[in-house]
């Protein structure tokens, strides 16, 4: 045998290569991460930068020479015999071309936002000054060129003078859209809910016997309030449709083709190409939060998504809530009480086992059992007024956090149980010594102790619950809510009523959606964002922790 | 410190010239008293039928060699025991006139009647002060005027007070384990027991706090009845002032310190304190 033979056996032997394996493993595993995260990130958030607005003389595949306008979004190369087989006259071309994506919008003019088109076939491209990009709330982005302000049919101004008119009109029109829809879905809203409850009790009282002369009388002013109170609503609503309606704006598309746009539909008008660095930013800024605080309109691939998150972190907490006395008073009987033996060694096995049951399997039981079953009975006992329309027997946020709650169920009671085995037992008779009951020890000793370790399970079912969809999509979540879980009408929290999560809204947007072409970026922003509020909601959890294990370090 | 010793000196001599035949109890009172105690761990037997009486307002030790059953039996006083899976008892164990086995024992009474160490410092993970009252508060004592006095009393019967009264609402965890260990009689004695048990409690602690914690058995004598299980033949003789010698269940000799140590009845017993085994 050689030297060098046994310097290598050495090498082996001194485990050398072992950690270098397995610091591999882990760069690899963080390399992917941050890249998942860099790859959302950067497809995310790019969306709501301003992009400069080209336009630029483009002969089509039929020869025609048109003039198209748009923010480019992507460019890929593509092989030449594809667009030659596409029908492209591309004889003196060679090697692959380049194709970008132009978001065209105008979707009233053209019928698609998006087209493609190749480099090849591109001329006098430029950036020209003087371009309106008006975002609407119907039909998508407008890309064009100003012409005229007109209020109630007659035209107040034109050229440059318009751009300073519209600018104030417009910020009037967006102060009276507020009001619009403050009115809408917050002032008749109550009223119809206080309507809708009046409808409720008088049945209820006919479905009882009682619904007497004086019942009647009571109800019937009561109701007679409200529809005072919704006459003057719709009075003022009428005022303000009819003054947000006085305005319009005359404009250009790049095709030459002109159009009338009411101010009442413009969310926000901008020009990106006159934007400096600065401009753009808070221009940034600014979309974001509207993503982040405002609903979404345009079949969720506009505006923001603020009742999924609120929605996702409700039932979150919802789900938290129950889970965790549940869990943690199953594991302390286990643990504790129970006598260890077979019995408990098959209990054990069965809730480990309970978490690698499939997700979609709990969105089946959650619907049969709690929807059905539970919510039916409920529905017969406790609402027969509101029959046939179901109000606990029907997919709401209130069995979606149930269902969530078994799904995570075994994660905290392993974690508690584990906390609590790991209690010394030279504690619990310090405790016992001084004349506590076993009971006593622990709720005043053991379970403070245990609590970080009830603190992780709960980190970890936060974690699992937060990104579960698929039994969502059975008990509870919905493409889009009409009203949030949470309002302003008594009981506040309402546990029937279906609600938007993130986890839905990205499947909605990514697979539903009429618009595909816009709807990627979102999907990439929401998937970002859903990984942010599980990042938040679990900091949250880890901070209480650290708090606890602080107050109850274990010598 | 040095007076402390010249007192103990003088019991111990008059001990010495009464009984050199037997153990003579006569001017004790006894607190408990320990009639046939046989104690099974499932079919094992860790002790064989122990009697023995236990004097009032005196230290007594038990030492014997590891797996001797002398904190088992400590353990029978205050029914700790009970906790163990497949444990059985028979016999008496008789603490103020009452057989603690008896049907209408109070298990939770009598602990606070016969407080315990352990052999680690175990403080709850709470204050100094918490740690003091817990016992208080399980009897429902919400008055802080009274708590704050017997915590002050009681940490400064476990010799702890000056140590610690200017944080006393810091974690008990933070103290050094001599500290967690008065801290933990402290404790045990804000309940007033008549009986303390202590589980080799200076087995865990180095040389200085052991010296402590000595002192302050000597002076908790004078309020509790003290029954003390220690590995440390040494600290058997300086501390107290009965010893009884098990070995494998069995209670080989129960005298006063000094003619167990001096003057042993038993053949197994001089091995043992000689050093031939354990």
């Amino acid at each position: 045998m050689s030297a060098n033979n046994n310097t290598q056996v050495g090498w082996f032997r001194s485990g050398t290569p072992w950690v270098w394996i397995s610091a591999g493993a882990v760069s690899i595993s963080l390399v992917m991460v941050f890249g998942l995260l860099l790859l959302i990130a950067a497809r995310g958030l790019g969306y709501f930068w301003p992009a400069d607005v080209v336009a630029m003389d483009y002969t089509e595949r039929d020869g025609t020479e048109i003039r198209v306008m748009g923010e480019q979004r992507e460019t890929e190369l593509v092989p030449l015999e594809r667009l030659v087989d596409a029908g492209y006259q591309l004889e003196n071309h060679q090697g692959d071309v380049e194709r970008h994506l132009l978001k065209i919008g105008n979707r009233d003019l053209y019928g698609m936002d998006f087209r493609s088109v190749i480099e090849p076939d591109v001329k006098n491209r430029t950036t020209p000054d003087g371009v309106v990009v008006i975002e609407r709330h119907e039909w998508g982005n407008f890309y064009g060129f100003l012409g005229a302000v007109k209020e109630a049919g007659v035209v107040v101004a034109e050229g440059d003078a318009a751009r300073a008119e519209l600018e104030s009109r417009l910020e009037r029109s967006l102060i009276l859209h507020d009001e619009i829809k403050h009115i809408e879905k917050v002032e008749i809203g109550a009223v119809n809910y206080q309507l809708e409850r009046l409808r409720l009790k008088q049945r209820k009282l006919e479905l009882s016997n009682s619904f007497d002369a004086q019942h009647e009388q009571e109800i019937a002013a009561e109701r007679a309030e409200e529809e005072q109170r919704y006459g003057v609503l719709q009075k003022k609503l009428t005022d303000l449709y009819s003054e947000i309606n006085r305005d319009s704006v005359i404009v250009n598309s790049a095709g030459a083709r002109e159009i009338e746009i009411d101010l009442a539909k413009i969310v926000r008008i901008y020009r990106p190409n006159e934007m400096g660095y600065g401009d753009k930013l808070q221009h940034y800024f600014s979309k974001l939060w509207e993503f982040l605080s405002d609903d979404p309109r345009e079949a969720n691939t506009e505006g923001g998504i603020f009742p999924a998150i609120f929605g996702t972190v409700l039932m979150v907490i919802l789900m938290a809530i129950l889970v965790t006395p549940f869990g943690v008073v199953a594991a302390i009987y286990l643990r504790e009480y129970a006598k260890q033996g077979p019995v408990t060694r098959v209990i054990r096995i069965a809730v480990n086992n309970l978490a690698g049951v499939p997700s979609v399997v709990y969105g089946v039981f959650g619907l049969g059992f709690f929807v059905y079953f539970l919510g039916g009975n409920l529905d017969a006992l406790f609402f027969p007024e509101a029959a046939p329309a179901p109000t606990f027997g029907t997919p709401g946020i209130l069995w979606s956090s149930l269902t969530l709650a078994i799904l995570t169920l075994p994660v905290v009671i392993v974690a508690t149980e584990e906390g609590l085995s790991r209690i010394p037992l030279a504690v619990r008779e310090g405790s016992l010594a001084l004349g506590a009951t076993k009971a006593e020890t622990l709720w005043r000793i053991v379970i403070p102790m245990a609590s970080p370790a009830l603190m992780t399970g709960l980190i970890l079912a936060v974690a699992r619950a937060a990104g579960e969809v698929a039994p969502l999509m059975l008990v509870g979540v919905v493409k889009l809510a009409p009203s949030m879980p949470l309002d302003g009408n008594f009981p506040f929290l309402h546990l029937d009523r279906k609600f938007m999560h993130l986890g839905f809204h990205i499947y909605d947007v990514g697979f539903q959606s009429p618009n595909v072409e816009a709807a990627r970026p979102l999907v990439y922003a929401t998937a970002l964002l859903l990984v942010l509020v599980i990042v938040v909601l679990n900091l949250a959890a880890i901070s209480i922790r650290n708090r606890l294990r602080a107050k109850y370090q274990a010598g | 410190m040095n007076d402390s010793r010249e007192k103990r000196h003088a019991i111990d001599m008059s001990a010495l010239g009464r009984s050199h035949a037997g153990l003579s109890l006569d001017n004790e009172e006894i607190a408990i008293n320990v009639n046939s105690l046989k104690l099974f761990y499932d079919d094992k037997q860790a002790i064989n039928g122990v009697n023995m009486r236990i004097p009032k307002n005196r230290v007594t030790a038990f030492i014997g060699p590891s797996g001797c059953g002398k904190s088992t039996l400590l353990r029978c006083f205050n029914r700790m025991n009970d906790l163990i899976d497949g444990c059985r008892i028979e016999g008496e164990v008789t603490i103020d006139g009452e057989n603690i086995y008896g049907k209408a024992v109070d298990v939770v009474d009598l602990r606070r009647r016969v407080g315990m160490v352990f052999q680690k410092p175990n403080p709850f993970p709470k204050s100094i002060y918490e740690n003091v009252a817990y016992g208080l508060r399980l009897q429902g004592i919400k008055d802080r005027r009274v708590l704050d006095e017997v915590i002050e009393r009681s940490l400064k019967g476990a010799a702890l007070w000056e140590e610690v009264k200017d944080r006393l609402h810091e974690s008990g965890m933070g103290l050094s384990g001599g500290q967690q260990q008065r801290l933990v009689i402290a404790r045990a004695i804000a309940v007033e027991p008549h009986v303390l048990l202590l589980d080799e409690p200076a087995s865990a602690l180095d040389p200085i706090s052991t010296l402590k914690l000595e002192e302050l058995i000597y002076e908790l004598k004078e309020k509790y009845t003290i029954v003390i299980v220690t590995h440390n033949m040494q600290q058997a003789a300086r501390v107290s002032d009965y010893t009884a010698f098990m070995f494998m269940g069995d209670q080989v000799e129960f005298s006063d310190t000094d003619t167990l140590f001096t003057n042993p009845r038993e053949k197994r017993t001089e091995d043992y304190i000689t050093g031939r085994y354990g």
